[in-house]
Order: structure tokens, then sequence, then C-alpha cells
């Protein structure tokens, strides 16, 4: 575990995401987590709360489940640390071999996700991981595709949560846990 | 008649934390006794995020994104490249990398180097010095259109 308490690291993590207005389209301020990979210590940070919390929370995850593209950064790092696997949701036609879908509203038009169809099996325990929680659409889908393979979500795991766009409430039953919120 | 190597996927490897250390410890290995002076490790979108953020933390180094473009937010700068049927483009932050910056590139798998040898170019245009590409999957074909820069695969296509 990197050094420094829990506020330290809070500290350094918040002071690592930089806000960019009117991107990727006019209204929206962006949370870019970047700089956080930048700084080992900051990406330490990150997976210490992370592990922290699960160990905590979720002894009983048996793996962890990142959304394309970002949730890639740190949810392979988190799994590691607890000695467990990593599985991968897609944007469609990215996976090779069988695969499950599920498609879901965007702003304007549709998205759909999708996982191998062994990627968890019935009755796994997992945690959902990725960078930020906003409308709560992408990680609601992937939830709906655990779902469908009879996987069991136990919580979802966001470094930044947007709290005005109300995610975790589309979330519900599931809880989300969250390092900064804005 | 172009001929396709058959898909290789990595899904599997992240699945077994076992395999998945064993990756690590054997890209960890190659930079330490090969890339001491690496300074900043840079991972393609989507699956070179997979592995390259676990190599910048047992190195102590930072991990930057290379990504498709449009996903970055700020001042970019970006190559365009040829894909199979059409063209894409990679972009990376002005800020991600400094000039005269050493860095690893890498990815899960090395086919026509098409991916890769556009992230050469970004670095190029930021002056970052690429010291070497790192692949879980690679061929010598692959390794061919990166030269001179060095690549280190685990497993042969």
């Amino acid at each position: 575990m990197a050094g420094g308490s829990r506020e330290e690291k809070l500290k350094r993590i918040t002071e690592s995401i930089r806000a960019f207005p009117d991107f990727p389209i006019k209204g929206i301020l962006f949370r870019d987590i970047c700089p956080i990979l930048k700084d080992p210590k900051a990406l330490a940070a990150v997976i210490d709360l992370f592990e922290e919390h699960v160990r905590q929370n979720h002894k009983d995850v048996e793996v962890i489940v990142g959304l394309d593209a970002r949730g890639f950064l740190f949810g392979p790092l988190l799994a590691q640390r607890l000695g467990i696997g990593f599985a991968l949701v897609r944007k469609k036609g990215k996976l090779p071999g069988p695969t499950v879908s599920v498609s879901y509203a965007l702003e304007y038009g549709k998205a759909e996700v999708e996982i191998q169809e062994d990627a968890v099996a019935p009755g796994q325990k997992v945690l959902l991981i990725d960078d930020l929680l906003a409308t709560g659409g992408t990680l609601n889908a992937a939830c709906e595709l655990m779902k469908k393979q009879q996987a069991v979500v136990i919580g979802c795991l966001v470094v930044v949560e947007m709290k005005d766009l109300n995610g975790a409430d589309k979330l519900k039953p599931h809880t989300v846990f969250s390092l900064v919120q804005y």
C-alpha cells in the first residue's frame, strides 16, 4: 500500500482530476482522469482506496468486471490486488467468439455493450468498475448483462461520481462506491 | 490475396490472476534488464490499457494513453494511419509526454504494426523518445514494420 492517510490519498487523487468544459459536447463539464494515470502515487492511492473498500465491504467478490475503455485502466490493478480475475464489458463488435449483448439509450441514439458468454458464470459475485458515473446508462447496461448471465452484481466502483446526474438512482438496488464526487 | 492470421484473444489472461501476474512479471523483468531508463509507459486504446498501468505501477512510473480520435479532452495531437479497410486516427493529449522523455509503448497484440507505428509517429511529433515496444502477442513481420524500434513479445502469433 502506498504511504499516507486516507485524506492524503484522496487529496492527491482529487488534485489529479482536471475539468474540461464543453467536452465532448457543449454543456458537459468533462472530468479527465488521465493525470491520475501519469502520477504513480495518485494511481496507487486510487487502487489502495478501492482495495480497502472491497476488503471491508465485499469480501465475497469473485471477479472484477471493467467497462470499455477507462474501466480497463483501473480494473486489472484492483483484480491483481485482490488475487481474482478481471472480465471485460466492451462496445459491440470488439469481442471474439460467442457474446451476449444489451442495448441502451444515449442522448442521441443507441449503444450496445457486450461480454463473452463465458466471461462470468451463473451465481458468480462481481464488482463492476469504471472511471466515472454520470447518468448511469453504461453501468446500468453492464448490470443488465450480468443479470442475463445470472451473475450477481454486489456493487459498482467508480473513481468519480457526478451526483447531479443521479446515476446512483438508476443503478438501484446496486450500491455505488465513488472516491470523488462533484 | 491477404492472408489473415486468426484473432488471438487475450481475455482468458485477464480472467486468470496468475496468468496476468506472469505477463507483468515477464514484462517487468525485461524492462529492468533492458530499459532501465524508461520514464513513462504509453498504452494503446483499449487493450493496451489492460496491461500498461499494471506495468507502470511495478516500475513506479506513470502511464499515458494513446486513444482513438475524439476520446481525449483538451489540446491533442493526432496521426492518421491505414486500417484493413479505411483509415483511423490516433491521438494523445499534448502534455501526455514531454520532449526528450523516454517511453515504452505497450499493446496486447502486434500484427501488421499499423497502430504501434502510428503511436511511434505521435511520440516523434511530441519529441519523446521511443526506447522500445512491448506486446503480449507479436510476430516478426510486425516487428519489421516498427524498425528501428525494438519489439519485445511473450508469445508469437
